[in-house]
């Protein structure tokens, strides 16, 4: 197990590494004057110039990169004309717009992102695994054919109909909602709560009908097997050869698929926090972006990898103790 | 009481079973009188599994139609509720599975499983079912039950997990244990071990016993009466030494002459030519380190012109891996494998699975002549045509796909592509193992034609010791990676020497019920003479610490 997990994290800096060379090319070795394109179009030449030596932009991209790296795992300063600004490892550059480190930028937003996926995430497994586990157990019947339809609809839906359908819905026309809004947890969990619930649920019901169709397949697949032959001639109820002995069998492809979706959730729900107007790593994205802001889209992309890197090897632990026959090494 | 009494465990009247529109079961009547052991034997495709299921309701809702009556310990298990059932499933009549590795669930402790099962019908605490598993894995004969429940399937070797699958039926002491191919995915010793568990289980509890098999020495092993079925209907029926000994059913005949038997010699080979193939001291070592794996271990070998070599042994023997690196599709880790220029080609054991099932059996049959560089169009459909004859294959139905074939024609495809190439010898990896006796015999006889007619050699591998009687003209047997006896086929079978061969062939069942009932005894007077000697050298052990 140790010797798994040492070699999983290995192999995890070697994919972020990897990654940060291709954003960095991608971000900073295209083509154009990165210093006018951060600076904006209306900069004075000066501005610009200030830009460019601020962003160490004269340095071979092969210096800035070392430069880049170095700021990761000790921390780099940045000279800022006027003084030095320090910048603490994990250094992920320094916003020029924000005047803030990115790291920083990054984890003041993870909380909020944090808490639309997880509990958006808890939302989604209970929902697509027992519509799927529901719709496999009632196979061939209206209720399989009416959640197939359902969960059709889910997926194919937008984010932003749903969202904008259980606003008007439940927060103008019912009133039963506060309208969408981030609380702090520590501030007031109720709040927190009621605050994310839309969010949650849009995204949850959207997530979920993926998992519900997965769930449904790899569940009709572990009922053929012949070990729930074997406890069907035993006289064993249809409800626990299917809770139990079936169901085993079937979520390990949701662990595979879930810590995927989680892990790249993290990196921001763009759609869902622009709609709700959630300030998290998303939203962060989308202004970023449509800033210029390099070294945050840079942070953002980093921070998106290494949490479906971690979320990666943590679905290979599961894997393996839902399974006894599965070997990490 | 009287009734109770005379009444039958099992009264099966007119069934009929049809999955769409196929019948698999018409008008099959038998009975089973309490303690009774009824063998159902048939070729696949007779319908014996599927009757075997009704028994237990295991048609309903699966969209087979069943009709008939089926009684068993009183249920009428065509009305009774779904609660009914469940009682009888496992409480009343328990089934043992032919696959025990896919037969218990891989994420559960096999203890728990039997438990399990045992608190559906009796209740009790988890902790009073954990010891009534642990009884019945001990009652199996598994070493060290009480750890061993704690394991998971995949832990267990192939007899083992058998063994427990048979613990779970014994769970709730049923009345009936309906066993389906219990020993089919065994070894020949295994299958022997498990047949006499079943035995004597049967005799300390007098439970009946319904033993589904496609084995005539099988069946001649453990049961009474037998009953022989063909496409769905039953052929013959009555006690097992009539049947067997004098059967009166056409089918039933073919069915018997159509059994490998021990004693039945090939005829000697016209005259063994030139050694086509000499192997000298081959090794392979699989993976590296702590984890590597000697699958073959010294192993020399001469295969000559017009003469069969067989290669017999149980799984992991290493025969296959040998086969593989005598065609050269594997490479030795050390050893000298002298060919000289002798053509080699290989049958292998699943047609289904060693044909495409995407190109038609012709191009398959045309690989090796485009491969050898054949780009006339017309000559290759022309040779493929004279392949298929040669191996008894309409040559018009080159374009037709692998599935429209039954699987004695898929091999007949198989060979047919292995002479393609023009080989002057031809390993057969277990060719006849996936196919019903009767068409074994007709692919065996094919094999044997074609090696009259055009003295190949061959090497036929295989684990059923009677076939590898039948078609060698010299046996090698192997254990563990190495050959432990090699000779005339005559020599090994009639005087073996090696004491591992001894046990191969005291394990294989014979058809002869009365010799079967000799040889069990036999058996049992062999393993207690171990268990003795032991016993014996334990107490030295101790007595010397």
């Amino acid at each position: 197990m140790t010797g798994f997990l040492l070699r999983r994290l290995g192999g995890a800096v070697f994919v972020l590494l990897a990654l940060s060379v291709v954003v960095y090319l991608v971000f900073y070795a295209a083509p154009g004057n990165v210093a006018q394109i951060v600076c904006g179009e209306r900069c004075s030449p000066a501005q610009v110039a200030q830009v460019h030596d601020r962003l160490q932009l004269g340095d071979p991209i092969y210096v800035q990169y070392w430069h880049f790296l170095q700021g990761l795992f000790a921390g780099r300063d940045f000279s800022s004309g006027v003084g030095v600004v320090h910048c603490d490892a994990p250094c992920l550059g320094l916003s020029y717009r924000q005047d803030s480190p990115v790291t920083d930028i990054l984890v003041n937003k993870l909380p909020v992102t944090g808490s639309l996926v997880i509990g958006a995430f808890v939302l989604w497994i209970l929902l697509g695994v027992g519509t799927g586990l529901l719709s496999a157990w009632k196979r061939g019947g209206a209720i399989e054919r009416t959640l197939t339809g359902l969960t059709l609809i889910g997926f194919s839906t937008p984010v932003f109909v749903i969202g904008l359908v259980l606003i008007i819905v439940f927060c103008s026309t019912l009133g039963w909602l506060p309208f969408p809004q981030y609380t702090p947890f520590s501030d007031n969990p109720e709040q927190w709560f009621w605050g994310l619930l839309l969010p949650w649920i849009s995204l949850a019901l959207i997530e979920s009908a993926k998992y519900a169709r997965l769930v449904r397949s790899s569940m009709l697949e572990t009922l053929a097997e012949d070990h729930v032959r074997t406890f069907r001639a035993y006289g064993l109820t249809e409800r626990a050869i299917v809770g139990k002995h079936a169901l085993r069998g079937a979520v390990a492809p949701v662990i595979a698929l879930s810590a995927l979706d989680a892990g790249s959730m993290f990196g921001g729900a763009v759609l869902t926090e622009s709609l709700f107007g959630i300030q998290g790593i998303g939203k962060l994205l989308v202004d970023s972006v449509r800033q210029v802001d390099l070294p945050v889209v840079v942070g953002v992309v980093m921070t998106t990898g290494f949490f479906v890197v971690l979320a990666n090897a943590v679905a290979d632990a599961l894997y393996a103790m839902a399974d006894r026959r599965v070997v990490l090494q | 009481m009287t009734e109770a009494t005379t009444e039958a465990l099992v009264e099966v009247v007119d069934l009929g079973i049809s999955f769409g529109e196929t019948r698999a079961v018409d008008g099959l009547s038998f009975s089973l009188a309490p303690g009774a052991a009824l063998g159902v034997v048939g070729e696949s495709g007779s319908g014996k599994s599927a009757s075997a299921y009704a028994l237990l309701g295991l048609h309903r809702s699966t969209g087979a139609v069943v009709d008939g009556t089926v009684r068993v310990a009183g249920t009428d298990v065509q009305r009774a509720s779904d609660a009914e059932l469940r009682r009888l499933r496992g409480g009343v009549a328990a089934m043992v599975f032919q696959d025990p590795l896919s037969s218990l669930d891989p994420y559960y402790a096999i203890g728990d499983q039997i438990a399990e099962v045992y608190r559906v019908h009796r209740g009790g605490s988890k902790r009073a079912a954990r010891a009534r598993a642990v009884e019945v894995l001990d009652r199996v004969g598994i070493p060290d039950a009480a750890r061993k429940a704690r394991s998971r399937p995949h832990e267990f070797s192939g007899g083992m997990r058998q063994r427990a699958l048979i613990a779970m039926a014994l769970a709730c002491e049923p009345k009936l244990l309906i066993a389906d191919e219990p020993t089919t995915a065994l070894d020949v010793t295994v299958q022997a071990q498990i047949l006499d568990l079943l035995h004597g289980l049967r005799q300390e509890t007098g439970m009946g016993l319904l033993l589904v098999t496609h084995d005539v020495g099988v069946a001649a092993e453990s049961v009474d009466d037998v009953l022989v079925m063909r496409q769905g209907r039953a052929v013959e029926r009555g006690p097992v030494r009539d049947v067997l000994g004098a059967p009166k059913a056409a089918y039933t005949k073919e069915l018997l002459s159509a059994v490998p038997r021990l004693d039945a010699a090939k005829p000697a080979a016209s005259d063994a030519g030139e050694p086509l193939l000499e192997a000298r001291d081959l090794r392979k070592v699989f993976g590296r380190g702590k984890s590597s794996f000697t699958a073959v271990d010294g192993v020399s070998l001469t295969v000559r012109r017009g003469e069969t070599l067989g290669v017999v042994g149980e799984s992991g023997s290493g025969k296959t891996t040998l086969g593989r690196m005598l065609v050269g599709l594997l490479d030795t880790t050390s050893g000298t494998i002298r060919r000289d220029g002798t053509a080699v080609q290989m049958v292998f054991q699943d047609p289904v699975a060693s044909l495409n099932p995407r190109r038609s059996i012709g191009e398959s049959v045309a690989d090796p002549l485009r491969a050898s560089g054949v780009r006339d169009e017309q000559r290759i459909r022309a040779r493929v045509g004279e392949l298929l004859e040669r191996v008894g294959l309409d040559p018009d139905r080159y374009d037709r796909y692998p599935h429209e074939f039954s699987g004695g024609q898929r091999q007949r495809v198989g060979i047919a592509r292995a002479l393609a190439a023009e080989p002057q010898l031809i390993v057969c990896d277990e060719p006849v193992s996936a196919l019903d006796v009767t068409t074994q015999a007709h692919v065996t006889e094919l094999l044997a034609e074609l090696q009259r007619e055009l003295g190949l050699g061959l090497v036929f591998i295989a684990h059923d010791l009677a076939v590898v009687r039948q078609v060698s003209d010299r046996v090698a047997v192997m254990r563990r990676g190495r050959i432990v006896e090699e000779g005339a086929v005559d020599e090994v079978y009639g005087s073996p020497k090696d004491p591992y061969t001894r046990q191969l062939l005291a394990a294989v069942p014979t058809v002869d019920p009365v010799l079967a009932a000799v040889r069990r005894a036999a058996r049992k007077e062999l393993r207690e003479q171990l268990r003795e000697q032991a016993g014996a050298a334990g107490r030295d052990e101790v007595a010397a610490a």
